[in-house]
């Protein structure tokens, strides 16, 4: 197969998009998850902006700093964002280890990729863990999905029993929606975490079954860990809306 | 299949474009933890402990910037987007076009529902 003459036609033919080639230098799994990924953004900004939308549509909102105000074990309230301050830290360190697989993953160094990924498991544990806490603390103040403190109460009493979470005017209908979008959207970020955490699992399990070793490529660890930074990334947004403004 | 994927792997190993050793890793990881403080610092210090700034628009605008902020870093450098192909970056990012216009849309209609259909009950907070 000399190259004496190409015809025109075929030299046309060469670039990377002609076929022959990857033109992202992506494995099509990688691809996907990308794409998955993508879709799931729209997803939680629907949801997002739907909580903003009822943020604008109400005269009044309950005050973030109010309603999440305890430490489980430390103090009861009078601390706001501390719990979630928490929560936010142990999220991004369980990044950083799934970042540190990934690159031990590239060197194929499988007692590195172990380590990482149980720190990052340990990580999500932790943080679905403060999240129950969190859950268990609301509801025993009395929000729920369709319900707030003042469900089932009538005149004075429901100003009493909402009084604690308003700086401003109170409203019972602004009460019940923050309760139904705040179970609603961190429920789906926790529901990922725990599907993260899964799937980190079975590529943990997979590392250790040497799967990867045998492959020659570390690549699901990629596709996972992109899952997972994007768990992070949406609470990044979560933590913005529901606790700073 | 597995032998495309084997020569992406093998072009990974010695290409080398441009992705992140472990110095760099932590780097971005103290920018994170550097500007998740920051928030904490503005929200628990600024507003909360000495009531120097009050709550509203220009902080909920400081509060969002450092959250695409963090964004950022989050999909640029952990997601490894920065070093993929300008095509591929393209594909992925072009779509959040319609997320802006969303929020724009549905916020003014939310601002629209305030003043255009509220039956419910207020009670003044004292």
């Amino acid at each position: 197969m000399s190259t004496t003459t190409v015809s025109q036609l075929d030299k046309v033919k060469d670039g990377p998009w002609s076929g022959g080639k990857s033109p992202w230098n992506l494995e099509y799994g990688k691809i996907m998850m990308w794409f998955f990924l993508v879709s799931d953004a729209f997803t939680f900004s629907a949801f997002l902006i739907y909580y903003g939308a009822q943020k604008f549509a109400q005269p009044t909102w309950i005050d973030a700093d109010k309603i999440f105000q305890s430490i489980p074990g430390i103090a009861e309230s009078g601390q706001p964002l501390v719990f979630v301050g928490i929560m936010t830290f142990i999220l991004i360190m369980s990044s950083v280890t799934m970042v540190l697989a990934v690159d031990a993953g590239h060197r194929n160094q499988k007692n590195e990729v172990v380590k990482w990924m149980l720190w990052t498991i340990l990580g999500g544990l932790a943080f679905v863990g403060c999240q129950a806490i969190e859950w268990t603390h609301l509801h025993h103040q009395g929000f729920w999905f369709g319900r707030n403190p003042a469900t089932g109460l009538e005149g004075e009493a429901i100003v009493e029993a909402l009084a604690p979470y308003f700086t401003k005017d109170i409203s019972y209908t602004a009460a019940l929606q923050f309760s139904n979008l705040f179970f609603t959207i961190t429920g789906f970020h926790g529901f990922h975490v725990s599907i993260g955490i899964l799937l980190n699992i079975i590529v943990l399990c997979m590392t250790l079954n040497n799967t990867f070793e045998r492959r020659g490529t570390y690549l699901m660890i990629e596709k996972v860990g992109l899952y997972w930074h994007f768990v992070d990334l949406v609470w990044v947004f979560v933590f913005t809306f529901f606790y700073l403004i | 299949m597995s032998n495309h994927n084997e020569n992406i792997a093998a072009h990974d190993h010695h290409g080398e474009h441009g992705g992140m050793d472990k110095k760099g890793i932590w780097k971005v990881f103290f920018i994170l933890l550097a500007l998740t403080a920051l928030e904490f610092l503005i929200a628990l210090g600024f507003v909360h402990h000495w009531g120097i700034i009050q709550k509203g628009v220009f902080l909920n605008i400081i509060y969002i910037a450092l959250t695409l902020v963090k964004a950022y870093y989050i999909v640029a450098y952990f997601m490894h987007l920065k070093f993929e192909k300008p095509g591929f970056i393209i594909v992925c990012s072009v779509g959040f076009v319609l997320i802006v216009y969303a929020i724009w849309l549905i916020l003014v209609e939310g601002n629209f529902l305030l003043g255009a259909f509220q039956s419910h009950p207020l009670f003044p907070n004292n």
